[in-house]
């Protein structure tokens, strides 16, 4: 029996654990599949990592080992290596590894910390042959960046989230050349300052409303079809337009990875993809936890790290006060809000919600409605889907309430 | 001379407009912190990069690298080819100096062997 296990090592698990130990838990045990904590930011050798939280400019590695500093300091307990198969309602663990085998644990609090994986080809449905050459985008930065090879020599880039576009610069610098970036959306997915640093800079072209229609090749990829889409997102057949390339990178979303979740029949959003949660990030299973990526998909680690934290301080409060979680608010999303997370709250504590847009909107009022009465209304300049956005509320102003409702207005 | 530049100090991605007057005086307008100001003057007059890259150790070991500070953006390549030349010597740790000088920046680790 162990106080908390934490499925995951990477920055969400790795921030849940010390701030729960911070806490006074010690009985802790962190599981990663991998053979070194880090989780995803060991491949992410760019820099852009840590600005909110430490005020300095950190590359991906940099950020993880302030992490993994701390947890060895602490001596908490990790067994890497180690995949977790299931996890059940009554938060028993079944993993396996190469020296323990097939083993079970008891927990009594869990922390769900499993990251996202990558939208792959399947998710996409583009026709053509299946030819060697085809990679996401983080498979592409993991063969470069850990194993050092370089998967192709001349690149076409389909999707521009921030991952494809560092992917650009990472393939321009070790000597490939991208010739393009398609992008099915009118705007990207990706930063601001990734588009100008990472394609500006090398002068690669950005094709906003663009897709893959064709991918062509026996053997190993030889070019792809590329198209204008329409309105509806519909290839348009007279701008169709052939790009020899012998390397096709997907950067085409993520997802978090909730296959334990379901095992342990959690209740998920459809929408985020992840754990319905509490302000607490308790999911519908009392004394199971989810944060980070696979709560849903963040823009900046660092928000990982404070969603985390949040996560690892409720788990501790769990396992010592008696006090169940009275979580009677229901949180929904509407009129060009996509998703709230947390999608429950509690009467009588602060809470910011976090959200995201479906569309990019400008001069537009986020409105908070309690059962259908505004409580708040904050002006926004700009709102885009890539951009995570929070909205603070008070105590006093949810009392009394059934339903939250946050929409733009 | 007038140009508008999209910051890549930090994550806001802030649109810069950058004015350069006759007596050569930079000023920026549209940063929302003081580091996007001398981000816009400095691409004006002297464009800079932090390059990150991986080295490869004597014994096949990929170890990430960066330079400490930004270097000319013109140097980026001449960088990278510095930077694939070189073949240290295990054991390194994250910010062990790599490199003593490339344009100016030091090459540091930024991951463990």
């Amino acid at each position: 029996m162990k106080d908390l296990v934490i499925i995951g090592g990477g920055p969400a698990g790795m921030s849940a654990a010390i701030a729960a130990y911070e806490q006074g838990i010690r009985d802790i045990l962190i599981l990663e599949r991998d053979e070194k904590l880090g989780g995803i930011l060991t491949q992410c050798i760019h820099n852009g990592f840590g600005l909110h939280r430490f005020g300095e400019e950190l590359t991906g590695p940099e950020y993880a080992w302030k992490y993994e500093k701390r947890v060895r300091e602490l001596g908490i307990e990790c067994k890497l290596s180690t995949m977790v198969l299931d996890v059940s309602e009554n938060k028993v663990i079944t993993a396996t590894n190469e020296t323990d085998g097939v083993f079970t644990i008891e927990a009594k609090a869990i922390i769900l910390a499993m990251g996202c994986r990558e939208r792959s080809r399947g998710a996409l449905n583009i026709p053509g042959t299946r030819p060697a050459g085809i990679y996401s985008a983080g498979t592409a930065q993991k063969y470069v960046n850990i194993k050092g090879y370089m998967p192709g020599k001349n690149v076409v880039i389909l999707g521009s989230g921030d991952i494809g576009l560092i992917m650009a610069r990472r393939m321009t610098l070790e000597g490939a050349s991208v010739k393009a970036v398609c992008e099915l959306m009118p705007y990207s997915g990706g930063l601001a300052r990734n588009i100008e640093q990472c394609l500006n800079d090398f002068n690669i072209p950005l094709r906003l409303s663009h897709t893959v229609v064709e991918i062509h090749g026996k053997e190993r990829l030889e070019g792809v079809t590329i198209a204008k889409v329409d309105q509806n997102r519909k290839p348009i057949e007279e701008t169709k337009e052939y790009i020899p390339c012998d390397t096709l990178l997907l950067s085409v979303g993520l997802i978090p990875e909730n296959e334990l979740s379901k095992s342990a029949g959690i209740q998920l959003d459809s929408i985020t993809g992840g754990a319905v949660v509490n302000q607490n990030r308790e999911t519908s299973v009392s004394g199971i936890f989810a944060c980070g990526n696979v709560l849903h998909v963040h823009d900046l680690v660092d928000f990982v790290s404070e969603e985390a934290e949040l996560a690892g301080i409720s788990a501790a409060e769990y396992l010592t006060s008696d006090l169940a979680n009275k979580t009677d608010i229901a949180v929904k999303a509407t009129g060009g809000v996509r998703y709230c997370v947390p999608q429950r709250i509690t009467e009588g504590k602060d809470v910011t919600v976090y959200f995201r847009v479906a569309d990019v909107f400008k001069n537009v009022c986020v409105k908070v409605l309690a059962d259908g009465k505004e409580i708040l209304s904050k002006k926004k300049l700009k709102l885009a889907p890539g951009e995570m956005e929070s909205i603070k509320l008070k105590a006093g102003m949810i009392s009394d309430v059934k339903e939250i409702t946050v929409t733009l207005g | 001379m007038n140009k508008i530049l999209t910051c890549i100090v930090c994550p806001l991605g802030c649109t810069l407009e950058v004015t350069k007057d006759e007596s050569g005086k930079v000023s920026v307008s549209g940063n929302t912190c003081p580091r996007g100001a001398v981000y816009g003057e400095t691409e004006l007059t002297n464009p800079q990069r932090t390059v990150t890259s991986t080295v490869r150790c004597t014994d096949g070991t990929i170890i990430s690298v960066k330079t400490d500070r930004p270097i000319a953006k013109d140097k980026m390549e001449e960088c990278m080819k510095i930077i694939n030349n070189c073949n240290p010597h295990l054991p390194i740790s994250v910010g062990d100096v790599i490199i003593d000088d490339v344009f100016g920046a030091k090459l540091v680790a930024t991951s463990n062997s």
